[in-house]
């Protein structure tokens, strides 16, 4: 790329809600899931009130960051300036161990080696600062 | 929900009290030089001709675009019109659907007497320009899916993972469409294809292909509703709504149930419920489907046929001259798509069980349902249409 031309980077998430801690924790290695200490069930995506029993007393739990392909899609076409520069890209589904499903890019990982069920584990990219992504690659072990 | 004695008005006592009297569609094509409420005013003028009826018949107004911050009051003032109950309710490509059940209400309730429902887009004139409806949430944006494609491109692949649906299934979704649009004067793309074309074509998001995604057209479509009794003084056949329902049960694909199933699960059955009537008492269906997967998964959500069989059951025919019809104009894939499909499902029902088809008519067609699916899976709505079964 010649110099001065803008390298374009991977879309930027909205912080100001009830995830700011998400990805200030995602930009520390951290993968966090919002839990609510009153019914004590965790839920995604991030709010500040329990979606299954109204409560405010939600806190959030680290997640060990393994989990399962629950659906997955190949993305081959796209306007998108960082993600044209991706192609072809993973957007998968995954069931994380702590009974949540999240979106994510699978990564590092042979695309044609993609299946439903597939054990996976996070890893961090850098968005900007103060902004980790979670995204998630096969895991070594069965 | 209150046990049914202890409602104030039972819903199945609704049942048949309106029905659908003009039906139009204006400027489907590929370019326009008109404006989105331009094209949305002619098609309510269209449908309210069709009816026998004058603009200064209607007071109820339901519309529903992704142009306008306020739809219905938009129509009102390109028409010139004051409406007395007035709806713009959108729940994605589901929307007008979802109007017929209001319009009914009102109608029955005595707040109006003819609504008119009315959708318009110049998506295709405008590709590149705006309007998306792309609804995202934080914790999605940052991985870059396909905004609605990506959605059902994972509900497909989670379905032929559980219940062994194959890609050549899918792709008879888009063959049948086309054989349908073939006999469909109105349809944009009335060129057959083959399932050899569908699985040839672009992988988009795997194992969605472009020829599994609805086209980009522009255009607009209304109907009118009105008192079966007024009704059956109009010079057309009143298309009676026997049963209606809508609901929503997520609005991301991330706060997904069931990548496997919908809400059509719960509207189908108030619908049914409503008219009395189950999935074989009908003639056809028209589903929403911008992309092939939506037809399979909402054939078994609306109770024909067991969930898991949509595959068989697109297997044994659903175009023409096969044993249950379904989307008999060609549909999104292949008639038309102008960014919300619902009014032209509405319009196709009512033009099958008025016998004005020609070659693409269902023989004997007596009752219809039509269901429509807004963002990905999220927004439903169904309704149930029959003919006037009194003898005029």
């Amino acid at each position: 790329m010649s110099e001065g031309e803008e390298v374009p980077t991977r879309p930027v998430p909205d912080t100001r809600n009830a995830g700011a801690r998400y990805w200030a924790a995602a930009a520390n290695g951290v993968l966090l899931v919002p839990k609510c200490e009153e019914c004590a069930r965790t839920f995604w995506h991030p709010r500040p009130r329990c979606p299954h029993c109204g409560s405010d007393r939600v806190d959030w739990i680290a997640s060990a960051g393994k989990g399962a392909i629950h659906t997955f899609t190949v993305v081959r076409q796209t306007s998108d300036p960082f993600f044209s520069t991706r192609l072809p890209y993973a957007v998968a589904m995954i069931d994380l161990d702590e009974g949540v499903r999240v979106m994510t890019n699978v990564v590092q990982t042979p695309l044609d080696a993609l299946h439903i069920g597939m054990r996976v584990e996070v890893q961090f990219e850098r968005a900007s600062a103060g902004i980790g992504i979670p995204c998630f690659r096969a895991s070594n072990v069965s | 929900m209150l046990p049914r004695e202890q409602r104030l008005v039972n819903p199945a006592s609704l049942s048949g009290q309106a029905a659908i009297v003009g039906a139009g569609t204006a400027a489907i094509g590929w370019e326009t030089n008109q404006s989105v409420a331009e094209i949305m005013a002619d098609a309510a003028h269209l449908a309210l001709a069709d009816a026998g009826l004058n603009m200064r018949d209607v007071d109820g107004l339901f519309a529903v675009t992704p142009y306008f911050w306020m739809p219905s009051v938009t129509l009102a003032d390109q028409l010139g019109i004051q409406p007395r109950v007035t709806d713009s309710t959108n729940i994605g490509g589901a929307s007008v659907v979802a109007h017929v059940g209001h319009a009914v209400r009102a109608i029955a309730l005595g707040q109006c007497e003819v609504a008119l429902i009315a959708y318009a887009s110049t998506q295709r004139s405008d590709t590149g320009k705006l309007v998306t409806g792309a609804d995202l949430l934080p914790y999605e944006r940052p991985y870059g899916p396909l905004f609605p494609i990506s959605g059902y491109a994972m509900v497909a692949q989670r379905h032929m993972h559980e219940f062994g649906t194959t890609r050549g299934q899918l792709a008879k979704v888009a063959v049948a469409a086309s054989q349908w649009a073939a006999l469909n004067p109105e349809a944009l793309k009335p060129e057959p294809v083959s399932v050899d074309d569908v699985l040839a074509s672009p992988l988009v998001s795997d194992p969605l292909r472009k020829l599994d995604i609805c086209l980009v057209t522009n255009g607009g479509g209304a109907i009118v509703v009105t008192t079966r009794d007024r009704a059956r003084k109009l010079s057309k056949p009143p298309i009676i709504v026997l049963g209606t329902g809508e609901s929503h049960d997520h609005c991301y694909v991330s706060s997904m149930p069931s990548f496997t199933s919908s809400a059509a699960v719960v509207t189908g059955a108030a619908a049914f419920d409503m008219a009395g009537l189950g999935p074989a008492d009908m003639d056809m269906a028209q589903i929403y489907d911008a992309f092939t997967i939506m037809v399979l998964l909402g054939l078994e959500d609306l109770g024909f046929c067991r969930k898991g069989e949509g595959g068989r059951m697109i297997d044994a025919g659903i175009g023409p001259g096969a044993g249950f019809p379904v989307n008999t104009s060609g549909g999104g894939l292949r008639y038309c798509h102008p960014g919300m499909f619902g009014i032209f499902l509405l319009v196709e029902a009512v033009r099958q069980l008025r016998n004005e088809c020609g070659r693409r008519q269902v023989a004997n067609a007596r009752r219809a349902l039509v269901h429509g699916f807004g963002g990905v899976l999220a927004g439903n709505a169904t309704v149930i249409l029959g003919r006037d079964e009194r003898s005029r």
